[in-house]
């Protein structure tokens, strides 16, 4: 089993980057793909290299703020749990935290990687300067 | 004009694949006459033995601790310290064709700009401000997958023979483990790919045709870079005549007998054990469903045989070029730089491929300088320990410009008097894995002919613990004096000597994001 966890702080409150990243429909915004779809539990994105994701959306808890999803119909890929996180840290500050679970264990690394790049745009996006 | 400047490197070759290096199989007439006109390396290490730590080395003329490329799977900062940037600037026109990998190569999202320049075909992003200083970047790995030129190339034209590679990783994903040949041996192939559209020829064919497409009177730095004779073992069958792998003597430091083989890995840091027993992988470089010690004497010859030949195509290759560069009449001007990134185990104590084990099979590596015939420098061999770190400060001497603040280390020098003057007294070498929680790191130093390897606290060893080899009465490496208190002296100086000398790690390390 891969396992990877990014995280970072972003100098907001957890209401409104939860409001962001809660949206399944938003990802494409600040995750670095080039689209994304959603029809009700389902969800449908499309990586730089052409490659689609069919993913089930299994939590979207507000109260949370979490966010889980599988990636599934895969042939390559046999397990997956992603995980999205905000936790509020104080008032104005929160704990945005991206965590997947996955076999092929590999693959985890360049989804780790792009949750990175990820965090980092919405670091951009939401810190209060 | 200035003097042009040829860097070419290998992937994964050792030390004694060349003919000028005492090697006896493959024929490496090309290489063996810069070695003859040039100054040679005896003891020339990489300061990482796998590629993309490596290769940033070489581009940034800084250690490991310093670019920050730790591992494979770490990319280099695109904004990090290049010597292509710097020689373009002084009006050298500038190229990197054949293997980059500065960033990784498992990019789904195309995060990386060498993997999105292959896909979209393109040779330079921004011609204003060229990926780290290349204004020309065509770009290969070891076969047909992936984004990058070679595989678009090959696809384009040649569609039929993409599946004539081995196919690198698994349905997993996993390093492939599946064996071919005659013996079975891991990543060995038959491949009837023709020679023509093979990936050593290509970037010879790319060179050649970037290097016309200069005008005369331009001063050029061309890194020339082959992806063999790296795994997997594949070159062309048509090819394979050419040695007969059952004629091949087993490696000198080949240990037939089990017994005395396992003795000498218990002798090391035990991640050797660990790796040879399968039980520990602590990185992504061999088939992690591969066992060591299930290799057999036949798939050891084999293994070499397909690394001899692919190591005559690349002379051939060489030849090419050169032959290219004389046609434009800019021969009594070039320089030619040959090393490559690192070792290769080929059988040495019962194992293949590489990892955390820093002995010469893996650091010793071939370096030669051919300086331009205008400079009047005399052929030499030098056995001073030298480094990769050394190539970034070289290259800008080449060139007649100011050695950049950024590089760590002096230029190579042109004999061995000049080796003391310039302070190659050490060369240093650095190891971090952690893939899933398998944590290995080593700090390691070669000077007087001993080479001291340090333990950090890791999966398998803890800090206090290392290796010490006596490389003039144990050339082979087979007795580990670490723990030996007649030199425990020689010991504490040696790693106070390294201590001094190896720069402090920016910590926390950055992130892997992929494998490899």
């Amino acid at each position: 089993m891969g396992t990877v966890r990014r995280y970072g702080f972003v100098e907001c409150d957890a209401d409104t980057v939860w409001a962001f990243v809660g949206a399944p429909e938003r990802l494409h915004e600040w995750f670095p793909i080039t689209s994304c779809r959603v029809e009700g539990n389902k969800r449908w994105i499309v990586l730089a290299a052409g490659i689609t994701f069919e993913e089930d959306i299994v939590t979207l808890d507000h109260d949370l703020r979490r966010f889980q999803y599988k990636i599934v119909n895969n042939p390559l890929i046999t397990f997956h749990l992603g995980t999205v996180d905000v936790i509020p840290d104080g008032p104005n500050r929160c704990l945005l935290m991206y965590s997947t679970d996955m076999d092929p264990e590999v693959l985890a690394l360049p989804i780790g990687g792009a949750a990175g790049v990820g965090i980092a745009k919405v670091k951009e996006m939401f810190d209060r300067k | 004009m200035g003097r042009k400047i040829l860097f070419i490197t290998t992937d994964q070759q050792r030390y004694d694949a060349l003919g000028c290096n005492g090697g006896m199989i493959a024929r490496t007439p090309t290489i063996d006459a810069l070695s003859k006109n040039g100054i040679t390396f005896d003891r020339a290490h990489p300061q990482n033995v796998v590629c993309m730590p490596s290769r940033s080395t070489m581009l940034t003329g800084q250690h490991v601790a310093t670019h920050g490329v730790w591992m494979n799977g770490v990319p280099l900062p695109e904004d990090a310290p290049s010597i292509a940037a710097d020689l373009r600037a002084t009006g050298y026109a500038t190229a990197l064709i054949g293997k980059a990998h500065f960033e990784p190569l498992l990019d789904p999202f195309l995060r990386f700009t060498e993997n999105r320049m292959g896909a979209h075909r393109s040779t330079n992003e921004n011609p204003n401000d060229p990926h780290r200083g290349f204004d020309h970047m065509e770009l290969a790995t070891h076969g047909a997958a992936g984004a990058l030129h070679y595989s678009q190339w090959i696809r384009d034209n040649h569609p039929e023979a993409v599946l004539n590679y081995y196919r690198v990783l698994d349905n997993e994903l996993q390093v492939n483990a599946e064996g071919g040949g005659d013996t079975k041996a891991p990543q060995v192939h038959v491949n009837p790919i023709p020679t023509e559209w093979y990936h050593t020829e290509w970037v010879a064919q790319r060179t050649i045709a970037w290097l016309e497409s200069l005008p005369a009177d331009r001063d050029w730095f061309c890194w020339m870079s082959f992806p063999d004779p790296h795994h997997p073992w594949d070159p062309p069958a048509s090819e394979m005549h050419r040695v007969r792998w059952q004629d091949l003597d087993l490696p000198e430091n080949y240990i037939a007998n089990s017994t005395t083989r396992e003795a000498v890995l218990d002798d090391k840091l035990r991640h050797w054990r660990g790796w040879y027993d399968g039980t520990f992988v602590s990185n992504y470089e061999a088939p992690a469903r591969w066992v060591p010690a299930t290799l057999t004497q036949d798939q050891v010859r084999e293994v070499n045989a397909y690394t001899h030949v692919e190591n005559e195509l690349i002379d051939e290759a060489i030849a090419k070029v050169m032959g290219a560069i004389e046609s434009r009449g800019w021969g009594n001007d070039l320089d030619v730089l040959y090393t490559t990134d690192h070792g290769e185990f080929q059988g040495d104590f019962g194992l293949l491929f590489k990892g955390p084990y820093h002995v010469d099979s893996l650091m010793r590596l071939p370096l030669i300088w051919r300086p331009a015939p205008s400079a009047n420098i005399a052929p030499a061999r030098v056995s001073a320990p030298v480094g990769h770190v050394s190539l970034a400060a070289t290259f800008a001497h080449i060139a007649g410009i100011a050695q950049p603040s950024y590089v760590e280390a002096p230029r190579l020098p042109i004999h061995q008097a000049e080796a003391e003057q310039l302070g190659h007294e050490r060369v240093l070498t650095e190891w971090d894995s952690v893939l899933f929680g398998k944590i290995v790191h080593l700090r390691t130093i070669c000077r007087d002919n001993w080479v001291c390897t340090a333990a950090l606290d890791g999966t398998m060893s803890k800090a206090g613990e290392g290796e010490l080899y006596d490389l003039a009465h144990d050339p082979l490496q087979h007795v580990n004096r670490w723990d030996d208190p007649s030199i425990r002296t020689l010991r504490d100086d040696l790693l106070a000597d390294m201590w001094d000398n190896l720069p402090s790690q920016n910590l926390p390390l950055r992130s892997m994001d992929a494998p490899v």
